[in-house]
C-alpha cells in the first residue's frame, strides 16, 4: 500500500444518506452541514476527584474543547449534536469551569447546537443549547443508546474500539462501526476508554457484514473484528 | 545472648550438628541494632536469622508479635515457617509461627491483626498493607526484630525502596526495633547495609565462611556455537549426556521464551525419556507448583528453568547447574551455581554453554570474574519519589499524618537518607493535591490539612482503593491460556501477543505446541497440536542486559595479544577482526563503515549492554535523519548496534556529541513506548491509576482509558509535573537505561576509532543474522495499519470500496 493512500477521512451510505467519518471520531454530514459527536465526558477528572478516586491531570475539558474546536473552525457547521455523556455527570456539568463554559458558548455561538441525553447526564443543561431524550431528522435518527431493530441510527454510548494485527505488531484505535441499520461513533473526549468490538454487546447488534473505521492519525476500514459471521 | 539455652545444644547434638561460626556470633549480636548477614547460598543463613528470636522467645514470657521476617517470595515464607516448625516442635519450644501473603485466608488475616503469632513471615506487600490499618500500632506493639530475608534481591527493585520505608515506619511504631539482614554474596556489602539499617544507624556486617569455589567449565560440545541467535539449540545432546550423568540438573535460561523453545527441542531429543521439568513465571500457579513438589521429592532429572528459582528456597538434591546463554552478570551466575550442591561447604558444579559465538568470549570472561569473585552491580541511585508518594498514602490510611514527622520518619530509611525537604513536600503536594501547575481541585483534594496541620484523607472511601494499589510490582498485561474443556489454566501470556494470534496460529506454552481456538473473556483457549514449527509466545520478563563490570572485562580481553583460553573457532574470529579492522578499546569508541547489499552500513561497538544499545540505535538513527543521512533500520545487542541506510557516514563525531545526544533523548522521550511504558509503572506505584486486575479487564468497561492518554495530556499541559521528572528518572535505568549511554561517553569522551572498510567485517557479521531489526520510518504504524485494512477488507471481498466510494478525504503528500 502506497503511503499517498493514507487518508483522514473515510465516506460512507447509511440510509440512502452520504456521511463521513472523521479520523478524530467526530461523523459530518455534508449536505446538512451538521457534525456529530459522542460521548465528550467533559469533568470527568473531577467527578473522579470528588469521588474520593485519583486526581488525574485536569485538563481533558480543556483538550477535548479544543480538538472540538478544531472540527468546527474546520468544517463550520451549521448544526453541532452531541450524541449523549457530553459531561461525567450532573455535577460535573454544573461544576464545569467559567473558561470551559464560555469556550462551550463561543462554539454555540451562530449555530443550532443539540445535547442528546446520554445515562451519563440525564436532565436537562443549564448551558445554551437545545435537550432532547433523541432526536429524528429524516431518514436519521440521533439517540444515546443503540436500539435494537431501529434503522438510519446514529449513536455513542459504547466507545467502541479495535484491535487490528498489523505484522505482528497489534494496533488498538477507537473505531466507527457500521452496517445497513446504524452507525456507533467513538468516543471524542479525551479521557475515554474504549469497548472492543468483539465484546456480546457490539457483536449482537451488529449486522454480520458490518466495517470499522478506525480513527487516529487517519482512517483505515476494516471487516468489524469480532462481528458474529 | 551468647548461649544457646540448653534445649537448642541438645537439639542440635540429637541431629549430630554444630553451630555454625556465623550463627554463633549472630547470636552474641543479637542487640546490635542492626546487624547484616552475607553467606553464600545454603549457609544455614536462615536459621542463623532466626536463632537469636527461637531463644528470646524460648522461656514463653513473650506475648505478641516478636519478630517479622520478610522475604520477597510468597514461597520462601510458606517454605520457612515450615522448615522452622520442625526445630520448634522437636524442641517443645512455646512459639506460634505464622505466614501472610495474598495467598492467605481473609478470616486467618483478620485472626492475625486481632492476636499476632510470635513470629510472623510474610512479604513486603503485605507489610505495606498492615502499616495502612489503623490498628497497626496495636498490632506491632512489642515487636523486637525484623529479618529481610534474601535482601540482596530486594535492594535490586522498588520493593526493597518500599520495605524500607516500611520499616521505617515499624521503627516509628517499636523505637527498640533491631534489624537483620540476610544477603547472598554481593559486590558491596557496606552500600547493602546502609540500605538496611536505620540512618544513620551502624550496621555490622558478617561474614560466614565463603563456599569452596565452584567448579565451573564451558561445556565442550562436537559442534561449534552459531555466530548468532540465543537458544543453545546446538548444545542439546550434549546438555542431555550430563543430565543423564548426574542426579538432578538445573538448566537457566535469560528468557522466558528460550526456556521454553530449549525445553520443547529437549524433548525431541529425549529418547530416554527422562523426566524433565519446565518452570517459569509465566506459568500458571498450579504447573509451577506439580514441578516444584516433583523436585523436592527427587522425581525429576533436570528442569529447564529462569531466575524464578535463583532465590532460596531449598530445592533438594540438585548437584548440577547448567547456564545456556551468557550470563550477562556475575554476581547472579555465582547465586545460581549456589543452587547445586544445596549443602554447607561443597563445591558447586556448574557448565556454562554460550548460545552464540560471541558469548563463548562473554561466558569466558565470567568464568574468570567468577574465579576471581569480582562481582558486579550497578551502585543504587536515592530511593525513588514513586514509591515516596505511595508511603504517604499508605500512612495516610492509618490516620492523620503530621509533615515534619513523617520527613524524619521518611529520611531514617537508608534509600531516602538524601531525601531534601522540597522533594518530600513536592511529593506530599502531588498525594495531596495532584500537583498540577495550571489547575488545581481546590474542593477535592485527596489530603486536606486541619487546622492542627495535620493532613488526612478527605474522602475515607478513598482508603480502600489506595489499599488495593499497594505495591510496587508490575504486573504486564497477561491473559490466562487454557486448555479448551479442561479448568486449570496452563499459564499466562502478554495480552500484547494474545492480540496477535489468529485461529489456528500455534505457540509453545508450558513444554506444549498448542493451537490458538480463541478468546473467551479474557481466557485464551488453546487445543493440543502436531504442529511443528510454533511461534513463540511473547513474555515481558526481564531482558538482562550485560553489565558494566563484565563488558569491561571483555574489552580488557580484547586488548590481549592471543587468546590462548578461548576455543580456537572464536580465537581466529577474533585475530581476524584485528587484521582486517581493530578491535573495540574501554576508552575510545570503535565505529566501522562498509557497504553491504547495496546499502551502507554502521556498526558501533559501545558495549554498554542491550537495552543502552536500543536506546543508542533509535537516538542515532534519529540523529541520521535530521543530518540527511537516510538510516533505514538498524539492530542491537549487548556490545554493538548496527545501521543501514541509503548513505554513508563519513564522520561519526558530530553524532555523538553528547549535549545534541541528550537533547534528542528529551524529544524522543515524547512518543516513545517504553517511556509510556515507564511512566504507567510509576503512575500506578504514586497512585494516580489503579493497578488494573484481571477482574476489572474483565468486565470490559470502557470507563478505564489507557494510561498513555495521561502521559501525552501531562506533556501538553503540565511538562514540568512531578511524574513526568519521576519517569525520566527511570529512563536512566531499566529498558531505556540512559545512564548507560551516558557511561559509555563518559568513557569514551569523543575519541572515536572510524575504520571505513569495503566490506563486512568479522565481529559485525554475526549483527546481521542478529533478529529484532528495527525499521525506521516514523509513518511505519500508519502504513502497516492501511496495509493491514486493505487485506482484510480484499479478504472480505470488499475490496473494491474505493470505487463505490470515489470520495476520499485528503491525502498525505507523500
Amino acid at each position: 500500500m502506497r503511503a499517498e493512500q493514507l487518508q483522514n477521512e473515510q465516506t460512507f451510505t447509511l440510509a440512502g444518506t452520504e456521511l463521513i467519518a472523521r479520523s478524530t471520531g467526530a461523523l459530518w454530514w455534508p449536505e446538512q452541514r451538521l457534525l456529530v459527536v459522542s460521548d465528550l465526558h467533559l469533568g470527568k477528572s473531577e467527578r473522579i476527584a470528588r469521588r474520593g478516586g485519583s486526581l488525574l491531570p485536569p485538563y481533558e475539558t480543556q483538550d477535548t474543547l479544543a480538538r472540538l474546536d478544531a472540527e468546527i473552525e474546520w468544517l463550520d457547521p451549521r448544526s453541532v449534536i452531541c450524541l449523549g455523556d457530553s459531561f461525567d455527570d450532573g455535577a460535573a456539568r454544573d461544576g464545569l469551569d467559567v473558561e470551559a463554559v464560555e469556550w462551550l458558548n463561543r462554539l454555540m455561538a451562530g449555530r443550532r447546537w443539540v445535547w442528546i441525553e446520554g445515562n451519563h447526564d440525564p436532565g436537562p443543561v443549564s448551558i445554551g443549547g437545545t435537550h432532547l431524550a433523541e432526536l429524528q431528522h429524516a431518514p436519521l435518527s440521533f439517540r444515546h443508546i443503540a436500539r435494537p431493530g431501529a434503522s438510519g441510527e446514529i449513536s455513542g454510548h459504547y466507545h467502541p474500539k479495535a484491535t487490528l494485527n498489523a505484522r505482528g505488531r497489534a494496533v488498538t484505535r477507537p473505531c466507527f462501526l457500521y452496517d445497513s441499520d446504524r452507525v456507533i461513533l467513538p468516543a471524542f473526549g479525551t479521557y475515554t476508554g474504549g469497548l472492543r468490538t468483539d465484546a456480546p454487546a457490539l457483536a449482537g447488534l451488529m449486522r454480520p457484514e458490518a466495517l470499522a473505521i478506525l480513527t487516529g492519525p487517519f482512517t483505515a476500514e476494516i471487516p468489524m473484528p469480532g462481528r458474529c459471521s | 545472648m551468647a548461649a544457646l539455652p540448653p534445649a537448642f545444644t541438645d537439639w542440635f547434638a540429637s541431629r549430630g550438628w554444630t553451630v555454625h561460626p556465623h550463627q554463633q556470633a549472630m547470636l552474641e549480636r543479637a542487640d546490635a541494632p542492626a546487624l547484616m548477614l552475607v553467606a553464600p547460598t545454603g549457609g544455614g543463613k536462615t536459621l542463623a536469622g532466626f536463632l537469636p528470636t527461637l531463644a528470646e522467645l524460648a522461656d514463653g514470657g513473650h506475648q505478641g508479635l516478636h519478630t517479622l521476617y520478610v522475604s520477597p517470595l510468597k514461597a520462601l515464607a510458606a517454605d520457612i515457617r515450615r522448615n522452622l516448625s520442625t526445630p520448634v516442635a522437636e524442641m517443645r519450644l512455646p512459639i506460634r509461627i505464622e505466614d501472610r501473603t495474598g495467598d492467605t485466608s481473609a478470616t486467618a488475616k483478620k485472626r492475625q491483626r486481632a492476636d499476632p503469632p510470635h513470629i510472623l513471615l510474610t512479604t513486603p506487600e503485605s507489610l505495606a498493607l498492615l502499616l495502612s490499618y489503623e490498628d497497626a500500632p496495636r498490632m506491632f506493639a512489642g515487636l523486637k526484630r525484623v529479618i529481610v530475608d534474601e535482601i540482596h534481591a530486594l535492594a535490586e527493585s522498588k520493593r526493597g525502596d518500599q520495605l524500607m520505608l516500611g520499616l521505617a515506619r515499624l521503627q516509628s511504631l517499636c523505637p527498640g526495633l533491631r534489624r537483620v539482614g540476610l544477603s547472598a554474596t554481593v559486590e558491596d556489602p557496606p552500600a547493602l547495609a546502609r540500605f538496611l539499617a536505620r540512618h544513620p544507624d551502624p550496621c555490622e556486617i558478617l561474614y560466614a565462611d565463603p563456599a569452596p569455589d565452584a567448579d565451573i567449565r564451558m561445556l565442550e560440545t562436537e559442534e561449534k556455537p552459531p555466530w548468532a541467535g540465543g537458544g543453545g539449540a546446538y548444545a542439546i545432546p550434549a546438555v542431555l549426556e550430563q543430565v543423564k550423568k548426574h542426579k538432578t540438573t538445573l538448566i537457566f535460561h535469560n528468557t522466558r521464551a528460550q526456556a521454553e523453545i530449549f525445553f520443547h527441542n529437549l524433548w525431541l531429543a529425549n529418547d530416554e525419556d527422562l523426566p524433565i521439568g519446565i518452570h517459569h513465571g509465566s506459568l500458571a500457579r498450579e504447573q509451577r507448583q506439580k514441578v516444584e513438589a516433583a523436585m523436592v521429592a527427587g522425581e525429576l532429572r533436570a528442569i529447564v528453568c529462569t531466575g524464578t528459582l535463583d532465590l532460596g528456597i531449598d530445592w533438594g538434591d540438585v548437584d548440577l547447574i547448567i547456564q545456556v546463554g551468557a550470563p550477562k552478570n556475575v554476581k547472579r551466575l555465582i547465586q545460581r551455581i549456589g543452587r547445586a550442591n544445596h549443602r554447607y561447604n561443597a563445591p558447586s558444579k556448574a557448565l556454562l554453554v554460550p548460545a552464540n559465538r560471541f558469548e563463548v568470549v562473554e561466558c569466558v570472561a565470567a568464568l574468570e570474574a567468577a574465579k576471581a569473585r569480582d562481582l558486579d552491580g550497578d551502585p543504587r541511585g536515592p530511593g525513588p519519589r514513586d514509591v515516596l508518594c505511595q508511603q504517604i498514602l499508605i500512612a495516610a490510611c492509618a490516620g492523620p499524618i503530621d509533615a515534619d514527622a513523617l520527613y524524619a520518619e521518611v529520611t531514617t530509611a537508608g534509600p531516602y537518607a538524601a531525601l531534601t525537604r522540597p522533594e518530600f513536600d513536592a511529593c506530599l503536594d502531588f498525594v495531596a493535591t495532584g500537583g498540577y501547575a495550571l489547575r488545581a481541585y481546590d474542593r477535592w483534594q485527596r489530603l486536606k490539612q486541619a487546622p492542627d496541620g495535620t493532613w488526612a484523607l478527605r474522602d475515607p472511601r478513598a482508603a480502600r482503593q489506595i489499599r488495593m494499589n499497594i505495591g510496587t510490582i508490575q504486573d504486564s498485561e497477561l491473559v490466562k491460556v487454557r486448555m479448551r474443556g479442561q479448568g486449570k489454566p496452563l499459564g499466562e501470556i502478554e495480552e500484547g501477543f494474545a492480540a496477535t494470534l489468529t485461529k489456528g496460529d500455534t505457540f509453545l506454552m508450558a513444554g506444549r505446541i498448542v493451537r490458538y481456538e480463541g478468546l473467551r473473556e479474557t481466557t485464551v483457549e488453546v487445543t493440543r497440536t502436531n504442529h511443528s514449527k510454533p511461534r513463540v509466545a511473547a513474555f515481558m520478563g526481564t531482558k538482562f542486559a550485560t553489565s558494566t563490570q563484565l563488558s569491561h572485562r571483555i574489552l580488557r580481553m580484547f586488548q590481549q595479544d592471543s587468546w590462548p583460553e578461548l576455543p580456537d573457532h572464536t580465537a581466529e574470529w577474533l585475530a581476524l577482526q584485528r587484521e582486517v579492522s581493530k578491535m573495540p578499546e574501554a576508552d575510545r569508541l570503535l565505529v566501522e563503515s562498509f557497504p553491504w547489499d547495496g546499502r551502507e552500513h554502521t556498526c558501533i561497538y559501545g558495549f554498554a549492554g542491550r537495552n543502552a544499545m536500543q536506546t543508542l540505535g533509535l537516538l542515532l538513527t534519529q540523529r541520521m535523519e535530521v543530518l540527511g543521512l537516510h538510516p533505514l533500520g538498524f539492530v542491537s545487542t549487548d556490545y554493538a548496534v548496527l545501521i543501514w541506510g541509503l548513505d554513508r557516514l563519513d564522520d561519526p563525531a558530530p553524532l555523538f556529541e553528547p549535549g545534541d545526544l541528550r537533547e534528542a533523548f528529551d524529544t524522543w522521550l515524547g512518543g516513545n513506548a517504553v517511556m509510556k511504558r515507564t511512566f504507567k509503572a510509576s503512575a500506578v506505584i504514586a497512585g494516580l491509576i489503579d493497578r488494573q486486575t484481571g477482574g476489572q479487564r474483565k468486565t470490559g468497561k470502557q470507563a478505564t482509558f489507557s494510561s498513555d492518554i495521561l502521559y501525552d495530556t501531562l506533556r501538553r499541559y503540565d511538562p514540568d509535573h512531578l511524574l513526568l521528572g519521576i519517569t525520566k528518572e527511570e529512563a536512566l535505568k531499566g529498558l531505556v537505561d540512559f545512564g548507560r549511554i551516558e557511561e559509555m561517553l563518559d568513557r569514551t569522551r569523543g575519541r572515536i576509532d572510524h575504520v571505513t572498510l569495503d566490506r563486512v567485517t568479522p565481529l559485525a557479521a554475526p549483527m546481521f543474522l542478529e533478529v529484532g531489526k528495527v525499521p525506521i520510518h516514523g509513518m511505519a504504524t500508519d502504513r502497516l495499519v492501511a496495509e493491514e485494512a486493505e487485506r482484510l477488507m480484499q479478504d472480505a471481498g470488499l475490496g473494491e470500496s474505493e470505487t463505490a466510494n470515489p470520495r476520499r478525504g485528503w491525502r498525505v503528500p507523500y
